[in-house]
């Protein structure tokens, strides 16, 4: 990712599902949908596959946001409810964060479909700025915080 | 080994309660057999000894430190330097030293909040001047430094290379026994393991209760519930035994109260905090996101109830500070 000038570049992770947010990025992709080039994409089988660890180490590795998104409950998940066990989970997940201050900005989790592609391209633009907007998170500098 | 064949033991607090030398004294008659097979040379909550004796020992000479105690202050850190060096083989002893434990709490503040907190604003405290504490004063006779305060709670293994970690607050004294019959033994496991505690189980194995894992409609904190005769985890109470390595002998269920973590996450886990969220996302009764959300929001203080014993050891360590200097 380059570096434009003196602006900020965030560097955002997404973990997304392979039946419906990860087919509906590739379609944006496909299609020359114009998005920003700051998600980091890592494609898992199913929303429910997300563990809390996977968001807490993106943060701790240099991430500035965070996405989680999968299919539209209740129906549409590959593997029937996988995505009740992501809407029973993330609420918590930012409690979490918001108690670590980690800004709420910083971390969407929600729903795409395949068929949802310039639903996936706003989403990417729209977190891009908001996170640009908060500034970089640069959690390794919080562990190494100089004590005199 | 000293030249009377008897093991040189060290015991060392930093920041920590004082419940990990209770903890020895725990071992009750034994204690007699401690001596009788180590020379403690250097244990400051209940011998006479002054940091310089220590100092004055060439390095590697004392065979085994049990060291107990998070890394608060400067002075915290530098007997963890000191003792390293003088210390074949430097234990983390006790979940403070192990995880950060209750101390470690405080990483959800920072040097300055806390001190605002103890020096202004406790209603017993009176210091019209807003006096802190000041790490150097000059006095009539020459200036005196005090330890500073760290911004960050830190683990024994944060700062100084560790050989071994013995969980628990407080490590159970059959526990200690077993440890410290290993060191005579020379039965020592490779570096970095978790000794005193189980290799491969979690609190729930040896809980007396068995885990159904039920959907829960309501979470409770243990004084607002009195529980029934089974699993606490099943019944809303969160109980951190899925998450917490076993060790302990499921104590605290002994007496109806959830396993609060003590023993450090269960073997594989890298987050125990993570890994308790997870616990309980996974028993929410809800079909729907808005009662997901609405239970969930229940859960009071996600950071102490999930961390309670290990958040500078967590993959976070602490709450984001205002200003990194
Ligand atoms: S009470 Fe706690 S430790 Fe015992 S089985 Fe239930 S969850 Fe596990
Ligand atoms: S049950 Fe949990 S909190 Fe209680 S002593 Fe055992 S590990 Fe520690
Ligand atoms: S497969 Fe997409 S959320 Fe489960």
């Amino acid at each position: 990712m380059s570096n434009n000038g003196n602006g900020f570049e965030p560097r955002i992770v997404g973990f997304l599902c392979n039946w419906c947010t990860y087919a509906a990025a590739d379609t944006a992709g496909v299609s020359r949908m114009k998005q920003a080039a700051n998600v980091d994409i890592i494609r898992v089988m199913c929303s429910g596959r997300v563990d809390p660890t996977f968001i807490l180490k993106a943060f701790v590795e240099g991430a500035d946001g965070v996405i989680v998104s999968g299919c539209h409950p209740p129906g549409d998940c590959h593997y029937s409810t996988g995505n009740f066990k992501t809407f029973r989970r993330m609420p918590m997940v930012e409690a979490l964060l918001e108690q670590y201050g980690i800004e709420k900005g910083r971390f969407h989790w929600g729903w795409i479909s395949g068929a949802e592609a310039p639903m996936w391209a706003k989403l990417v633009n729209e977190f891009t700025e908001q996170v640009r907007g908060l500034g970089p998170l640069d959690w390794k500098r919080q562990l190494q915080s100089k004590e005199e | 080994m000293a030249e009377n064949g008897k093991l040189k033991l060290g015991l060392y607090w930093a920041a920590s309660c004082g419940g990990c030398e209770i903890a020895i004294v725990e071992l009750r008659e034994k204690i007699l057999d401690l001596d009788a097979a180590a020379d403690i040379l250097f244990w400051p909550c209940a011998m006479d000894y002054k940091y310089k004796d220590v100092e004055a020992m060439p390095d590697g000479h004392i065979d085994v430190c049990l060291f107990n105690g998070a890394i608060r202050s400067s002075e915290n850190e530098e007997m963890a330097h000191l003792l390293r060096e003088k210390a074949k083989v430097l234990v983390a002893f006790g979940s403070c030293a192990h995880e950060g434990c209750i101390p470690g709490l405080g990483n959800m503040f920072d040097r300055q909040s806390i001190f605002n907190r103890v020096y202004l604003e406790t209603p017993s405290t009176d210091n019209p001047d807003g006096i802190f504490p000041q790490t150097s004063y000059q006095m009539p006779e020459g200036e005196v430094h005090i330890p500073s305060f760290y911004n960050t709670v830190k683990t024994l293994a944060q700062v100084e290379d560790v050989d071994y970690f013995v969980p628990g607050c407080p490590p159970q004294a059959p526990q200690i026994w077993a440890v410290i019959e290993a060191i005579l033994g020379g039965d020592l496991p490779p570096k970095g393991t978790v000794v005193g505690a189980s290799p491969n189980k979690t609190v729930c194995d040896e809980c007396k209760y068995d885990r159904e894992e039920k959907r829960v409609a309501k979470f409770y904190r243990p004084h607002e519930i009195i529980p029934e005769d089974r699993c606490l985890f099943d019944q809303g109470i969160i109980c951190a035994g899925p998450a917490t390595r076993a060790g302990c002998g499921a104590l605290c269920m002994e007496v109806d109260l959830p396993c609060r973590g003590c023993y450090g996450p269960a073997p594989n886990v890298v987050d125990q905090g993570a890994a308790l969220l997870s616990a309980v996302a996974s028993v929410v009764d809800a079909d729907t996101e808005e009662e997901a959300a609405r239970i969930v929001n229940e859960v009071v203080d996600p950071v102490g109830t999930f961390y309670r014993f290990g958040l500078p050891a967590s993959m976070l360590h602490r709450r984001k500070l205002e200003e990194v200097e």
